[in-house]
């Protein structure tokens, strides 16, 4: 196992030297001229060329490269164009509000999701299931941007009855930034309303993030069930006497869990994806917002940071999965 | 797949209901994309101050935008412009992920495995981010949205090919060929590549709602097509500026999206009930 998990780490840094090293070619290889963008066209030339050798941009491509690999190995990400930070300091600052966000949406998919799947599989064919099955294939259909347009629309504009974008509304100070994790700081400040408002925030964006994962953990769910409920044991349990809540429960979705595990891991994943657009919608200060306007402004230290970063959380959280696949099913153990 | 025909699937497809209503939105998109230009009631580029943000009536059955363009008009053109990037990406992406794969299958040993490590690589972003660095650098256009989302659509279309690519290397049909003294390249195209289109054919179906949704979110986000151009996921965007009095500025062309992506996705689901009826 550990022979195993050791190569798997191994090959995730290789994973992600290679999408360091395709992003940063991408980023310079470019058309579009980053430091004339951030000073505008009426930039003089000389200007321009100051400001590039203060980057070092006119240095030969294989040079930069070298740099910014050496920085790397130094914990330096080099600096934003955009915000004049390092490009570190930026990831530390918009991080937590994107795992907090992720974490709450996965929380609503896992437990929405196997809620309905289990419902869904143990009355098969019936009106629940069918409603729920034309839930999964409507949520996975929905463009998550427009799914939390039309809740501020709803809940926000017209009842008024959820607050709006942003974490907390302007007249409410921000806790001091112990962890960054706008939950744990308001909790260690004992700002109990900014806590109580905060959570109010969250809950909107949470679900519109967290739908497209209600939606494949639906899905899954049910039809692992439904392979499993046909096994014979699941016969012998109910002909044993044991009360239908526990043959589902411990019978049957224990052996269906592994399928699900899978999903569960591939929506991880993706919650970064949906978080790119469900912070610009929301106007949520996380790392998918500044990862947009890196990108739109070719802020390429920027760029090439917070994709290796998700890289990073990508193959790791797929790592985590096969690990717990391997713990929870022995029979592919040490393979 | 085997034993299973085109025909067979056709035949299953209509069966369901579900498959089919998704089959019968696709159609009906294709149909309005086509005639877009006769149904349309106005001129999508055609702006008008006196007429802006009027909400729905007869006149504009989807109401008008802040330029006082015609919605409903937009919108019937969005349709030509999701589905032929769809179109473009999948051909794009099918045909570079397929010559990857089946020459990765076919040739095995070092060439296959650096091939599959780069596709490991390309695997390991996350889609949208990968198509917004590529859109970013490029320039944000229509042309460049299908590059950028071709870059991470292939690798899918690569893995299945070189599965079914050396699966079918051992087959005698294969031997033979060789030994009546066909090239590599030959043996590559006339042989292995056609064993490997179905399969692939049906991925490409399955893979469509999600192109369609990463492209529109790609729009949103200001990275594909630009104002004025039609796009569905422009259009949302720019309905945000008119919330929440002009709530029709984004709600239809956000509706049309859900409407397409959800047709693609009931007729993937009853193909994959085809292909493993356990899921049934």
């Amino acid at each position: 196992m550990l022979a195993y998990i050791t190569k798997r780490l191994l090959w995730m840094i290789f994973v992600i030297w290679g999408v360091m090293t395709i992003t940063f070619f991408i980023a310079r290889v470019i058309p579009a001229d980053p430091v004339a963008a951030i000073l505008g066209p009426q930039a003089p030339p000389e200007a321009i060329e100051r400001e590039k050798q203060r980057w070092g941009l006119d240095k030969p491509i294989y040079v930069q490269y070298i740099r910014y690999l050496s920085g790397i190995l130094h914990g330096d990400l080099g600096v934003s164009l955009r915000t004049r930070r390092p490009v570190l300091e930026d990831i530390k600052e918009f991080f937590p509000a994107t795992v907090e966000l992720a974490l709450a949406a996965l929380l609503i998919g896992v437990f929405l999701g196997i809620g309905l799947g289990v419902v869904s599989a143990v009355k098969s064919g019936r009106t629940v299931d069918h409603l729920s099955r034309v839930f999964a294939i409507v949520g996975l259909s929905m463009p998550a941007f427009w799914l939390g347009l039309l809740l501020l629309l709803v809940f926000y504009y017209t009842l008024g009855i959820l607050p709006g974008p942003g974490q907390l509304p302007y007249y409410l100070p921000r806790p001091p930034r112990v962890t960054g994790f706008l939950f744990l700081d308001s909790i260690i400040a004992h700002d109990w309303e900014a806590l109580k408002s905060y959570l109010l925030h969250l809950i909107m964006p949470a679900f519109t993030l967290g739908w497209l994962s209600t939606a494949s953990i639906t899905r899954i769910t049910r039809s692992s069930m439904l392979e499993v409920l046909r096994e014979e044991y699941i016969k012998t349990a109910r002909m044993k006497g044991l009360r239908e809540s526990a043959v589902i429960m411990k019978h049957a979705f224990k052996n269906a869990l592994l399928p699900i595990i899978t999903v569960i891991g591939i929506r991880m994943a993706s919650l970064l994806e949906g978080a790119v657009l469900t912070e610009t919608v929301f106007a949520w200060p996380g790392l998918g917002r500044y990862a947009t306007h890196s990108f739109l402004s070719i802020d390429f230290n920027a760029v090439v940071g917070t994709a290796m970063l998700m890289a990073f959380l990508y193959s790791f959280s797929n790592l985590a999965v096969d690990i717990l696949y391997a713990y929870l099913n022995p029979k592919i153990r040490y393979t | 797949m085997r034993g299973l025909t085109w025909r067979d699937v056709v035949r299953h497809l209509l069966k369901n209901p579900l498959s089919l209503s998704g089959l019968l939105i696709i159609v009906s998109l294709v149909l309005l994309a086509i005639l877009a230009p006769y149904i349309s009631p106005y001129d999508p580029y055609a702006t008008d101050p006196l007429q802006k943000l009027q909400p729905p009536s007869w006149k504009h059955l989807m109401g008008t935008d802040g330029l006082g363009r015609d919605i409903l008009s937009r919108v019937l053109y969005g349709t030509r412009i999701s589905l032929w990037i769809a179109i473009l990406i999948l051909i794009t992406a099918g045909v570079f992920g397929t010559v990857v794969g089946i020459v990765a299958g076919y040739a095995g040993g070092f060439v296959d495995n650096l091939l599959m490590r780069v596709t490991d690589i390309f695997m390991a972003f996350p889609r949208l981010i990968l198509a917004m660095a590529i859109a970013a650098a490029l320039g944000p256009s229509l042309t460049n949205v299908v590059i950028a989302i071709s870059f991470g659509a292939w690798t899918v279309f690569a893995r299945l090919a070189r599965s079914k690519a050396l699966a079918v290397r051992e087959e005698d049909f294969v031997e033979a060929a060789r030994a009546l003294g066909a090239s590599n390249l030959r043996i590559l195209f006339k042989h292995i590549l056609p064993m490997a289109l179905s399969p692939v054919i049906i991925q490409g179906t399955l893979s469509m709602g999600g192109i369609i949704l990463t492209a529109a979110g790609l729009g949103f986000l200001g990275f594909g097509a630009q104002p004025p151009t039609p796009e569905w996921g422009v259009m949302v965007s720019d309905g945000r500026n008119f919330m929440p009095h002009g709530w029709w500025v984004s709600t239809f062309p956000g509706l049309a999206i859900m409407i397409t992506v959800l047709g693609f996705n009931l007729l993937g689901d009853g193909i994959r009930d085809i292909l493993d009826p356990r899921m049934r």
